[in-house]
C-alpha cells in the first residue's frame, strides 16, 4: 500500500455539522474494531478450547504418553489411557496418501490450465475446479461410503473397504481445488519476461514450465501444497465416514484407521462434560489447532518470502 | 542427421515437438480425471435419488424411525443456520474487509491481522465446533441450539467474506477514490458514496458464495445446534433444528435399513442447492466483470 492511499484528513470537517462528524468517528471505530475481529477471533478458539480442557491438561496429562502411546482407550472403567500416538499416525497416513494423489494432480492441472489453455477452456476449467470444492464433506463421506466403499472391496479382495485407500483417495480429490487454485496464481505470477526469454532461446512450452516456471513459481507451489496438507488433516466428516473406526497403527493402505478428527466428531457427543474423556477430547482439538496453525503459518510465511523477492 | 541449417526442423526440434503433444495430451488427461469425479458422482446422485426426489419428499417430515418420509424439517433447519450466520458474519466480514483494504497502512498490526485471518481459515471445522461447543453452548449459556450453531458457523466462514470482499473493494480503481478526496470528501463518505457503490454486487456475490459453502458443513453444527431428529419445527434461534448435512450422516451412518434411495436423494437436494448457488455466483463474477467498465 502506497502513499497514494493516504487520505490528507482534517479539511473534511470543515462545514459539517458535529453530529455528522461524530457519526462518522464511530463508524470508523467500528470498522476499526471489526478489522481487528479475526485476532480476536482465533485467541478465542485457542483460549476456548484450551480452558475447556485445562484441567485434564494439568492434573491428569502424561504428555509423553499422550503424544507417543498408540492406545486410546477412554472408555475403558480400570484402565484408561488416552495416548493419540495411533490417531496422529491415522492421520499422517490419510493425508500423506492424500497428497500423493492430489500433488501430482494438482500441479500438473495448475500447469495445464495455466499454461496451456485459453479463453474459454480455461474458463470452464477454473469453474469446473470452484465446483469441484463446492461438494459437501458429507457428500464425499457418503461416496466413500456407498461407492468406494464395494468397490474396493471387489478390487483388492480386503474385508472392509473403508481405510486409509478410502479416505486417502476423498481427501485427496477434496484437496486438489485448493492446490490449483493457489498453485495456478503461483504459475501466473512469473512475469511473461521469464517465459519471452525461454522462448526465445527455442525453448518448447514444456522445456520453458520445467526450467523456468516451476522454478520460479516453487515458493507459491510449495505454499499450495502446504495449504492442501492443512485441508487434509483439518478433515473431519468425510474421513469419519470413509476410514472404518479402527483405533490402530495402520499398517498398509488397506487397514482402517481413525484420525485426529474423527476421533473427536465421533466421541464428543457421548461423553459426559467435563469427564477426563470430554477435556481429552479438547487436548486432541488444542493438538490439532497447533498442526494446522504450523502448516497455514508456513504456507503463509512462504508466500509472503516470495512476494518480498519479488519487490 | 542434415547440417542444421539456421530455421530448418531438425530432428532435436521434431523430437521436442513430439514430447510438447504428448505432454500436453498428458496434463490434460490428468486435468480431465479431475474433471471426472464431479460429473460421476453428480450422475450417481441423479441416478439413485431423482426417483425418490417427488414434491411430497420435499415438504414432508421423516417418518418411520427415519427409515421414510421426507426433508422437510432439514431444508428448513438448513435456510434458518444459513440465513442467522450470513447475518452475523457478513456484517463483520464486510467492515473488516473495509477497514484491511481502506484503512489500514502497511504495518506490524496489519500484517498480524492478516495472519489471523490466514490461520482462521486453516482452524479445522471439528476445532470449530469444539470452540462452539466451549464458547456459545456452555459459556455464553446459548445451548444448543440455532443461535450457536450459526454463531460457530459464521466465525467458520469470516475469512472467507473477508477474502471476498477485500477482493470486490481492490477491484475498485484507486482513482476513483482520489477524486472523491480531491472534492474534499472524508474517508468514510469516500468509501459510502464512491466504494461500496462500485463493488457491492461484487461483495454481495462473494458472500453468497461462501455462505452457500456453509450450508455444506456438518461437523461445525453437529455438537452446537443440529439434532439428530426434531418432531417440529425451530420456531426462534434458541430451537435446534435439523440440518440437510446432518441428516444425510445421520441416514448414511446412524440409522439400520434405511432404503438407498432415501440417502442419494438427501444427497441430491443438498448438492443441488449448494452447487446452483456456487454457480449463480459463480456465473454472476464473470458477467460483473465482463461488464466492469474501467
Amino acid at each position: 500500500m502506497g502513499s497514494d492511499r493516504e487520505h490528507a484528513g482534517g479539511t473534511h470537517d470543515l462545514g459539517r455539522s458535529r453530529t455528522a462528524v461524530a457519526a462518522e468517528r464511530v463508524i470508523e471505530a467500528v470498522i476499526r474494531i471489526c478489522g481487528f475481529s479475526a485476532i480476536f477471533f482465533v485467541f478465542s478458539i485457542f483460549l476456548f478450547v484450551l480452558l475447556s480442557g485445562s484441567d485434564f491438561i494439568i492434573h491428569r496429562l502424561d504428555i509423553r504418553e499422550f503424544l507417543l502411546s498408540p492406545e486410546w482407550v477412554p472408555t475403558s472403567v480400570s484402565n484408561k489411557r488416552y495416548g493419540t500416538m495411533a490417531l496422529t499416525l491415522g492421520t499422517f497416513s490419510v493425508t500423506g496418501l492424500a497428497m500423493l494423489i492430489a500433488v501430482p494432480f494438482g500441479l500438473g492441472a495448475a500447469v495445464f490450465v495455466s499454461e496451456f489453455t485459453d479463453g474459454r477452456t480455461k474458463e470452464v476449467l477454473k469453474v469446473v475446479i470452484e465446483l469441484l470444492a463446492a461438494i459437501p464433506s458429507v457428500v464425499w463421506g457418503f461416496i466413500g461410503l456407498v461407492i468406494m466403499n464395494p468397490l474396493i472391496i471387489a478390487m483388492f479382495d480386503a474385508p472392509i473397504g473403508l481405510n486409509v485407500l478410502n479416505g486417502g483417495i476423498l481427501l485427496g480429490l477434496m484437496s486438489v481445488p485448493i492446490i490449483v487454485s493457489i498453485g495456478e496464481d503461483a504459475i501466473k505470477a512469473v512475469p511473461d519476461s521469464y517465459r519471452e526469454a525461454s522462448m526465445a532461446m527455442g525453448a518448447t512450452r514444456w522445456q520453458t514450465v520445467v526450467h523456468v516456471l516451476l522454478p520460479a513459481a516453487r515458493s507459491g507451489l510449495l505454499a499450495a501444497v502446504l495449504l492442501g496438507v492443512g485441508r487434509a488433516i483439518g478433515e473431519t466428516i468425510a474421513v469419519l465416514m470413509a476410514t472404518g473406526h479402527a483405533v490402530q497403527i495402520p499398517h498398509s493402505p488397506l487397514d482402517s484407521v481413525r484420525t485426529l478428527t474423527a476421533t473427536i466428531a465421533s466421541e464428543l457427543g457421548e461423553t459426559a462434560r467435563g469427564s477426563d474423556h470430554y477435556q481429552a477430547l479438547f487436548t486432541i482439538g488444542i493438538l490439532l489447532f497447533a498442526l494446522t496453525f504450523v502448516v497455514n503459518l508456513s504456507a503463509d510465511l512462504i508466500v509472503r518470502g516470495v512476494r518480498g523477492e519479488q519487490r | 542427421m542434415n547440417a542444421a541449417l539456421p530455421f530448418s526442423t531438425t530432428d532435436v526440434t521434431r523430437t521436442n515437438r513430439r514430447r510438447e503433444s504428448i505432454v500436453r495430451a498428458l496434463l490434460g488427461i490428468v486435468t480431465a480425471l479431475l474433471v471426472l469425479p464431479l460429473l460421476a458422482i453428480l450422475a450417481l446422485l441423479v441416478k439413485h435419488g431423482a426417483p425418490a426426489l417427488t414434491l411430497d419428499f420435499l415438504l414432508s417430515s421423516p417418518a418411520a424411525g427415519m427409515t421414510a418420509g421426507g426433508i422437510f424439517p432439514a431444508i428448513v433447519g438448513t435456510l434458518w443456520l444459513v440465513g442467522v450466520s450470513l447475518a452475523i458474519a457478513a456484517p463483520i466480514g464486510v467492515l473488516a474487509a473495509i477497514y484491511l483494504n481502506e484503512y489500514a497502512g502497511d504495518h506490524w498490526g496489519t500484517r498480524i491481522v492478516n495472519l489471523a485471518i490466514v490461520n482462521l481459515a486453516g482452524v479445522p471445522s471439528i476445532v470449530h465446533a469444539l470452540f462452539g461447543v466451549g464458547a456459545f453452548v456452555l459459556f455464553l449459556h446459548l445451548g444448543t441450539s440455532i443461535l450457536s450453531a450459526s454463531l460457530t458457523l459464521a466465525i467458520m466462514t469470516l475469512p472467507v467474506i473477508i477474502a471476498s470482499t477485500k477482493e470486490a473493494l481492490a477491484a475498485v480503481p484507486m482513482s476513483f477514490r482520489q477524486a472523491c478526496w480531491v472534492l474534499g470528501a472524508s474517508r468514510w463518505q469516500t468509501i459510502r458514496y464512491v466504494v461500496l457503490p462500485n463493488s457491492i454486487q461484487g461483495i454481495l456475490t462473494g458472500v453468497i458464495l461462501q455462505v452457500s459453502r456453509a450450508a455444506g458443513e456438518t461437523a461445525p453444527v453437529m455438537f452446537t445446534g443440529a439434532a439428530f431428529y426434531l418432531p417440529f419445527l425451530p420456531q426462534s434461534v434458541n430451537d435446534q433444528c435439523m440440518a440437510l448435512s446432518m441428516h444425510l450422516f445421520t441416514l448414511s451412518t446412524q440409522v439400520p435399513g434405511v432404503p438407498e434411495a432415501l440417502p442419494y436423494a438427501t444427497a441430491l437436494v443438498l448438492v443441488g442447492l449448494v452447487m446452483s448457488v456456487n454457480l449463480t455466483s459463480i456465473l454472476l463474477r464473470s458477467y460483473l466483470r465482463s461488464r466492469r467498465r474501467w
